[in-house]
């Protein structure tokens, strides 16, 4: 075999290197002020369409129902129920972080009471039997925080 | 109504995990020709071109512009469009509805994928709010496993009546020369493969895979003339109501309910057990296989497991779901959809080869997009 013909039979992947591209969101009044809930007073705030009565968490200007804008806060406390949950066990890599993600991992979304969606959030417990759709939950603050979803630790069963 | 419609040739690539041997726009031309040879066509017959894929495993865009030489669009009308999972079903209605304007007479459109070249899962994780869900999403699997978790709750139904689904789509695959995973499993397999996020597990759950598809329509008065048995379109719709992941009320899958409603009303569908004779649905994850069908209207609430468990959607059953393997078995995530309609239309033009359910005169197509987008398309063997 000549160094051509080995040289043909190559075929080549390049990758795209190690360039980070950060992302700057913005949040909006909305959701900064829920944000800023969660900082300043541990609450976890919804907001109640007036036309149709539905209380949406995360708070969010317009009902895409009702096309309406929403200004009727409502503080929706600490506690629901688990409507639904994974437990997450494939450590895939976190597009925010290029890092794989620590697993098990319990992704569960939360009906607040009071509320008519889900917020979704982490579970203290990763053994799927040990958890139940339904199940009563509490939102646990961090002592630090720094106005992102994550100053709520996690969600646990009580 | 527009002008009536027909899907006259279908081509794609033998789909698999990693094509290195060709890139993007190469990989996109296998299926053009493809489309274009079993349409008897050549390029110069194609009016205009809808092409698309998710950007964001890849990592370029436009591929619209880049893909030229590729997809024939040399100095065509060409666009773009992209709707998560959902853009092959979006690609069908974008050719349909060119067409059905009057203003095009042959449309290809193209869906593609190279999933190889990134991390899936860190991809697909970009459709999630990145302020309020992302980091809580488990990837593309996380809320299809949510959802199945809730409904063996309330419905009683187990890990095992989504493993039948699996073996169906999975074992429906050794049919078709095209299908990326072919190899026989079982339900025990099914089970003792690896939990990826609870309760789906590795077999319940799509593959990630290189291909592409291309599928042509054309006008009423070409159709036929190209097509000795064209797939007539009789109805496509689409539904979205996403804002976040946690509004979507899953007992009550609103935008698949409304979706199928809208097709089924529009073909004049009453009872679709017994009016469709073959679906090729998007099922990402075995679990939908059972819960979907329900909202659908192809059964009642709960009673999915039991119409699985009496082969109702096997290859010999009253209706045959999934004769290509489905997603389960192939999913080159642009193209996924596009094949849907593409293996319907084959069905109706009675060019499926050995996956050929016999004497299929209606068909339907589904299109699942990640943030619970649906959409559905119905072709017939006879004009709307
Ligand atoms: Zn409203």
């Amino acid at each position: 075999m000549n160094e051509k013909e080995g040289s043909d039979r190559e075929l080549l992947e390049i990758t795209s290197g190690e360039a980070e591209h950060v992302y700057y969101w913005h949040c909006g009044h909305y959701v900064s002020k829920f944000l800023l809930g969660l900082r300043d007073k541990k609450t976890i705030l919804g907001i109640k369409c007036s036309r149709c009565g539905r209380v949406y968490v995360p708070p969010r200007e317009v009902c895409g129902r009702c096309f309406a804008t929403m200004n009727e806060w409502v503080d929706l406390g600490t506690e629901g129920t688990i409507y639904a949950f994974t437990v997450v066990k494939l450590p895939y890599i976190d597009p925010n972080t290029g890092k794989p993600i620590k697993v098990p991992r319990t992704d569960i979304y939360v009906k607040l009471e009071g509320a008519d969606t889900c917020l979704m959030h982490w579970l203290d417990e990763t053994d799927e039997k040990k958890i139940s759709v339904g199940a009563k939950v509490r939102a646990v603050f961090k002592e630090h925080r720094r106005g992102t979803i994550h100053d709520i630790e996690c969600f646990t069963q009580i | 109504m527009g002008t009536r419609t027909a899907i006259v040739g279908v081509g794609q690539t033998y789909h698999t995990s990693k094509r290195k041997d060709v890139n993007g726009q190469e990989l996109i031309n296998e299926a053009v020709r493809r489309a274009l040879e079993d349409a008897d066509l050549t390029l110069k017959d194609i009016d205009a071109i809808v092409i698309g894929n998710m950007d964001h495993f890849e990592a370029i865009n436009c591929v619209d512009c880049w893909s030229v030489d590729g997809s024939g669009a040399f100095m065509k009308p060409i666009m773009k469009v992209t709707t998560g999972g959902s853009t092959g079903g979006t690609l069908g209605s974008c050719a349909y509805y060119h067409v059905a304007s009057g203003l095009f007479d042959v449309v290809m459109a193209i869906g593609w994928e190279k999933n190889s070249e990134s991390d899936t899962q860190a991809a697909i994780s970009t459709c999630a709010d990145p302020i309020l869900e992302r980091d809580f999403f488990g990837g593309a699997i996380g809320p299809n496993a949510a959802e199945y978790a809730m409904y063996m709750k309330q419905y009683g139904a187990s890990e095992e009546d989504a493993a039948m689904v699996a073996v169906r789509d999975h074992n429906n695959a050794l049919n078709n020369p095209y299908a990326h995973l072919r190899k026989h499993i079982t339900v025990e397999d099914v089970m003792n493969s690896p939990v990826l996020c609870w309760p789906i597990k590795l077999l319940d759950s799509c593959p990630r895979s290189d291909g592409a598809c291309a599928v042509i329509y054309a006008a009423e008065g070409r159709a036929e003339k190209i097509a000795s048995r064209p797939a007539w379109v009789h109805a496509s719709a689409v539904s979205h109501d996403y804002v976040y992941f946690g509004d979507y009320d899953w007992e009550a899958m609103p935008t698949l309910e409304a979706t199928a409603s809208r097709v089924y009303k529009r073909a004049g569908i009453v009872n679709p057990l017994k009016e469709i004779d073959v679906m090729e649905l998007y099922l990402p994850f075995s679990t939908c296989g059972v819960i979907w069908m329900e909202h659908m209207w192809v059964c009642g609430r709960g009673e999915s497991p039991r119409l699985i468990r009496e082969g109702v959607f096997d290859m010999d059953g009253e209706l045959p779901v999934n004769p290509s393997g489905g997603v389960l078995s192939t999913n080159p995530i642009g193209a996924t959809a596009l094949i849907r309609i593409g293996e319907a239309a084959l069905q109706i033009m009675n060019k499926a080869g050995s996956r050929q359910v016999p004497n299929v005169n209606t068909a339907m197509a589904t299109a699942f997009g990640s943030c619970y987008w649906f959409e559905a398309t119905i072709l017939r063997s006879g004009k709307p």
